[in-house]
């Protein structure tokens, strides 16, 4: 040690330090991460084994503990024979209320919303921007606002309690969503390519189809997503206009998981919980690396 | 039809229907969904300003009662608990799911193996509904099956975490559960703020010999200061519509410790048929997203015309 001369060896010293420190920093970095991911995955964790487990194992050592059975019953009976309310089909029907309503709901306030930025990025007119600002008032209106004369509107309409009405709904206030998203990243295509285009004597709908179309995916991803997870996740009018055997997954999950009579069926609720759960899920895990990315080109601007 | 418009495009002397047709398509394609936005946003709200100036009760009538029904609104002590609820839950979750938010988009951007998953992980809770969130974590709060009967199976015999059904503190459960859903979405969109600042800034700072701590906290943050402002409206307007996330995880309750305005609204009209005074509370969550709203409205087309200004 001692033949080492001075510098060099503080060198090697603060190489070391230095070494030393990155590796705490990154252990630091990697700890924490472990740590808030272990926070947001428990729940989901402890859904899925209790969708498996024996409901008297449950009750007996809680719902955060490691399994000691697996069956599949639970998730037959949540899905077809549980009863909510005196009607023994379990979440079946309320599931397919969510698709019918979602997936039209979804399509067309998409295809509204992708029109309607168009023209409001492309056509504009006089008035076009005092307009879509009226219309962007619209994103922000709380549910609660619009809930009596929806009352009104869909009982004239013989709508109440039924899917349709809510599709209505959802179509109407996505609107204002959709046209935002669309208008924001339309408005960064060139104009010059517009231009172009009419000049060679394109028209309105050509240019939509031959131009805007095929540059629209990555906003279109995240339109639908948007409107997919929003809809078949939204509460407040599935609850409010739709009862029993009418109502969407969300309203009946809140209906199934209140009606605790007894011993709590855990296994039969976490089963429930991840049907109303998987679709937004799923299109979230395949498309959710688009969204992230079409939201901060887009949306937020 | 499209094909045509070639030969359509040469000006002709009276003007053909379907160029006519061609010019107004446009409008004729917005008009409905403008019709349908203005019918929303303004007929909806003025309607409703209008049923809370009546005394409706059961059925909307519209016998003018003036400002009673907010008169008796702010006379009701359930009213105003759900308003200093409503105070206390935007503080701490808007402040949380930043804190949070910020936190995990920094530890991501320290160059981390396996980015995406992380990010898939932090961000799964955004495309869940607030009723599953709610159902799931008032299990977890259960002080019989879930957290506390956990630890205590542990060892820990005394170990006390009942949130959810304490009056005093169910609100915080309330918080903690809105954070856990909520500071993925603020963290993406940090991440996506902190990645677009310009490399340069960066390298320049770090030549200096600036430390990380330093650069985040002179450089980068002060940056994408914009999005901090963004993702707490955006908050906000959550927090303000907070409406299933309690009716899942604590129905409002211990007794009526974490009513919402939200729920309260639906309450009034719907279980006690009381429309007008329901009408009112609307129109008071309504105020309440305009007083946030319209002053970030402004600062945004301030901001913009100033950038449009320069550039």
């Amino acid at each position: 040690m001692a033949d080492v001369p001075l510098d060099h060896m503080q060198d090697h010293h603060a190489a070391t330090v230095a070494a030393r420190r990155h590796f705490l920093t990154r252990f630091v970095i990697y700890g924490l991460l472990a740590i808030f991911a272990a926070i947001y995955l428990v729940p989901l964790l402890v859904v899925v084994l209790n969708s498996f487990r024996d409901q008297q194992e449950i009750a007996r050592n809680g719902l955060i503990s490691l399994p000691r059975s697996f069956r599949l019953e639970a998730w037959g009976q949540a899905w077809s024979t549980y009863c909510i309310g005196g009607t023994c089909e379990g979440m079946q029907r309320n599931f397919y209320n969510s698709l019918k309503m979602t997936i039209p709901a979804t399509i067309i306030s998409t295809v509204v919303g992708a029109m309607n930025g168009y023209i409001l990025s492309k056509w504009r007119f006089k008035g076009s921007e005092a307009l879509f600002t009226c219309m962007l008032l619209g994103v922000f209106i709380p549910g609660q606002i619009s809930l009596m004369p929806w009352a009104f509107i869909l009982g004239n309409l013989g709508l109440s309690n039924s899917t349709y009405g809510l599709i209505v709904i959802h179509v109407i206030q996505g609107i204002s969503f959709t046209t935002l998203f669309c208008r924001n990243y339309y408005v960064s295509i060139p104009d010059d390519l517009i231009k172009a285009a009419r000049i060679d004597g394109a028209g309105f709908w050509r240019i939509f189809r031959k131009i805007i179309l095929p540059l629209s995916s990555p906003i279109l991803i995240v339109t639908v997503i948007w409107q997919f997870t929003g809809i078949w996740n939204e509460y407040l009018f599935g609850v409010v206009f739709t009862s029993g055997q009418q109502q969407p997954i969300t309203a009946a999950l809140v209906a199934l998981t209140a009606s605790g009579t007894n011993v709590r069926a855990y296994d039969v609720m976490s089963a429930a919980v991840l049907i109303g759960a998987l679709p937004p899920l799923l299109i979230y895990l395949f498309g959710g690396k688009y969204f992230v990315r079409g939201l901060t080109q887009g949306a937020i601007k | 039809m499209s094909n045509h418009d070639l030969i359509l495009s040469t000006p002709a002397p009276a003007r053909p229907w379907r160029e006519r047709l061609g010019s107004a398509m446009p409008l004729l394609v917005l008009g409905p969904s403008l019709v349908a936005s203005f019918v929303y946003v303004f007929v909806f709200t003025g309607w409703t300003l209008y049923i809370s100036l009546s005394n409706s009760s059961l059925l909307p009538t519209y016998g003018f009662v003036g400002l009673d029904n907010y008169a008796s609104l702010w006379a009701n002590r359930r009213w105003n608990i759900a308003y200093d609820n409503l105070f206390l839950f935007s503080g701490f979750y808007i402040v949380g799911s930043m804190a949070v938010g910020l936190l995990l988009a920094i530890l991501i951007d320290q160059r981390v193996r396996g980015e995406a998953v992380w990010r898939t992980i932090f961000l799964y809770p955004l495309a869940v509904s607030f009723i599953v969130t709610g159902t799931v974590w008032s299990w977890l709060y259960n002080p019989t099956d879930g957290i506390q009967a956990m630890v205590r199976g542990l060892g820990w015999t005394n170990f006390s975490f009942a949130l959810a059904s304490d009056r005093h503190y169910a609100i915080y459960a309330v918080i903690i559960t809105g954070v856990w859903q909520s500071s993925g979405f603020a963290m993406a969109l940090f991440l996506a703020g902190l990645r677009s600042v310009d490399a340069d800034l960066v390298k320049a700072a770090q030549i200096d010999g600036a430390s990380t701590f330093r650069i985040y906290r002179k450089v980068l943050l002060p940056t994408i200061a914009p999005i901090f402002l963004a993702v707490a409206v955006i908050q906000i307007q959550f927090a303000i519509k907070t409406f299933d996330l309690v009716a899942a995880l604590t129905k409002g309750g211990p007794g009526i410790s974490t009513t919402f305005p939200a729920i309260y609204v639906y309450d009034l009209m719907f279980q006690r048929g009381q429309i007008g005074e329901g009408a009112a509370a609307a129109i008071m969550m309504l105020a309440a997203l305009a007083v946030v709203l319209v002053p970030y409205s402004l600062w945004v087309v301030w901001r913009r015309r100033k950038e449009a200004g320069h550039g």
